[in-house]
């Protein structure tokens, strides 16, 4: 190395190589992880699991009948969910002082007891009130009303609503006022500044936590096994009590719930994409957009 | 409403403001403001921040509500309806009804953050008087290139600058075809290069006869544009006057104060 001076003293070093600074703590560190892993996979390839059995089961139609349904419920009661959420924010943002205070005890209750909880009550509404109608028009017997379908959709929906209020809430109030201001000097109603300039914008707000709860109810419609509603996880425990397969059937529906939890996830980032559009700065769609005409 | 030259014999004052008075809480922001604005006319109002001026706009569309006097906006008491010896409140319907006949240009802009240009012009008619939207877009598109924004109908707020993004919200209050148009000090919140576009956006406007109320700072431009101007301090209309006689020869030793205190510190611009 022979560094050329100049008149100054001091060396200069232009053209002489650099060298990056070595990290070998990240390569302990990835090693590890690595040398982890392999021995995890190679418990489980060891393992007593009968991977003919997952195979299968995979594809039979008790299974694929539980994961229909499990589908069918975490569409509907999120459904029920975000309705009366939205019907609950809308309340609890009112200037009407009993609205308020009423989506407050509704939120209060369904948030501060277990979905467990609420399942079961549901399900034995029967043991409170034998029986339920319209007086002088219908009339029913609660236990022939209160199916495991319904008390699993009324307990996963009113209990979801409860938080999806508050997300909703959220994003209602986190848009500016000068947006509401603005749209009542158009000439807007209440109604229409809600529909067509507050909750548009509170949408891009409450678009990731909600994605977070359709996973999260997904999941959770596995607690309505409880009340032996036909879900997969119910389907999958009926046939182990029998073939004694409780690991190759947990496996199973594993796969299920990932599979669909990687689709919703695919589903949710490209919804945020096309939500977001109008906060970028330039549009993806149009990236002729850069010189800028006065 | 039309131009100055099919004024009949009587005329509704665009704007009547008798002994108005408002307060948040225990301030008294407002302290018995008369002024009259003629139809077609272009009316000024400057003062000190804090001087009541935007909160006075404000009542005029209702966004805030009068505490007592009255306010009449093209001969109709705003924010109430006379019947049966009493005042009563409007609905919300009415209420809007009533905005609608009054444009509003915010100092922030306030743009709909999750629309195009065109969209932010076009909604109003469309959700509010139901006008096709064929033809509302027609017209929208008329406005944005009024406004000097041709071929920019589909650009999001955050991709306009504050000027062109102050543009388009002058073309959303044309587009309801406001009585009324008022500017809450409308070049405020803009860097100083982009504040003549806007600017010239209103001059022309005044210039087609429009009948309009504008809060500004700046002074230069109320004194061209303005019919009238009125000087507002600590909530009361201190002086008003023809615009060029309040700057040339101000009645009113606190406008004087005023105009001497700016005219020192920030010549005026033109």
């Amino acid at each position: 190395m022979s560094a050329t001076t100049t008149d100054s003293e001091l060396p200069v070093l232009a053209n002489v190589a650099r060298v990056k600074l070595s990290h070998p703590s990240r390569w302990v560190v990835a090693i590890a992880c690595l040398v982890g892993l392999a021995l995890i996979v190679r418990a489980f390839a060891l393992g007593q699991i009968e991977w003919t059995f997952v195979g299968r089961f995979l594809t039979a139609q008790a299974i694929v009948t539980g994961f229909a349904n499990t589908m069918l419920m975490t569409i509907l009661a999120m459904a029920l969910g975000i309705l009366l959420g939205l019907i609950a924010a809308l309340m609890r943002l009112s200037v009407n002082p009993v609205a308020r205070v009423v989506a407050g005890a509704y939120i209060w209750f369904f948030r501060g007891t277990p979905v467990y909880l609420q399942l079961l009550l549901w399900f034995n509404l029967a043991l409170i009130f034998p029986t339920m109608g319209i007086p002088g028009l219908w009339e029913a017997r609660t236990v022939d009303v209160m199916t495991p379908f319904l008390a699993a959709l009324l307990g996963l929906g009113v209990c979801q609503g409860a938080y999806t209020a508050e997300v909703i809430r959220a994003g209602i109030t986190s848009v500016d006022a000068g947006q509401v201001e603005a749209a009542k000097a158009v000439g807007m109603t209440g109604p229409q500044v809600m529909r067509h300039v507050v909750l548009p914008q509170a949408l891009r707000v409450i678009t990731p936590p909600i994605g977070n709860e359709v996973i999260g109810m997904l999941k959770h419609t596995s607690l309505a096994a409880v009340i032996s509603y036909n879900e997969i996880m119910h389907t999958a425990s009926m046939i182990y009590f029998v073939n004694n397969r409780v690991i190759e059937m947990l496996i199973v529906c594993s796969i299920y719930y990932l599979a669909t939890v990687t689709l919703l996830s695919i589903g949710q980032s490209w919804l945020e994409r096309h939500l977001g559009r109008a906060a970028r700065r330039t549009s993806g769609a149009a990236p002729a957009i850069q010189g800028e005409p006065a | 409403m039309t131009p100055a030259a099919t004024i009949p014999a009587v005329t509704i004052p665009a704007v009547l403001a008798r002994d108005l008075r408002k307060s948040f809480g225990s301030v008294e922001v407002l302290r018995g403001i008369s002024l009259e604005v003629k139809p077609g006319e272009v009316f000024g109002i400057i003062g000190p921040s804090g001087s009541g001026k935007s909160t006075f706009l404000r009542c005029l569309n209702s966004l805030e509500t009068v505490d007592g006097g009255d306010l009449y906006v093209n001969g109709e008491f705003v924010g109430h309806r006379f019947r049966d010896g009493r005042l009563h409140e409007l609905s919300d319907r009415e209420l809007s009804a009533q905005r609608m006949r009054t444009g509003m240009v915010f100092q922030r802009f306030n743009l709909f953050a999750h629309m195009t240009a065109l969209e932010n012009v076009v909604r109003g008619p469309v959700v509010v008087k139901q006008t096709p939207r064929i033809e509302a877009e027609a017209e929208g598109r008329r406005l944005l290139d009024l406004v000097g924004l041709k071929g920019l109908y589909e650009r999001y707020p955050v991709q306009l600058s504050g000027g062109q993004q102050q543009r388009v919200a002058i073309a959303r209050a044309m587009a309801m075809q406001p009585d009324i148009l008022l500017f809450d000090e409308p070049t405020s919140a803009l860097d100083p290069e982009l504040v003549d576009e806007v600017l010239e956006t209103i001059r022309q406007l005044a210039r087609d006869g429009r009948t309009m109320v504008v809060v500004t700072h700046e002074l230069a431009f109320a004194r061209d544009v303005c019919d009238r101007v009125a000087f507002m301090e600590q909530g009361q209309l201190v002086e008003c006057a023809p615009a060029a006689e309040l700057f040339a020869n101000p009645q009113m030793p606190r406008t004087r104060d005023f105009l001497q205190r700016l005219n020192s510190t920030n010549p005026a611009r033109q």
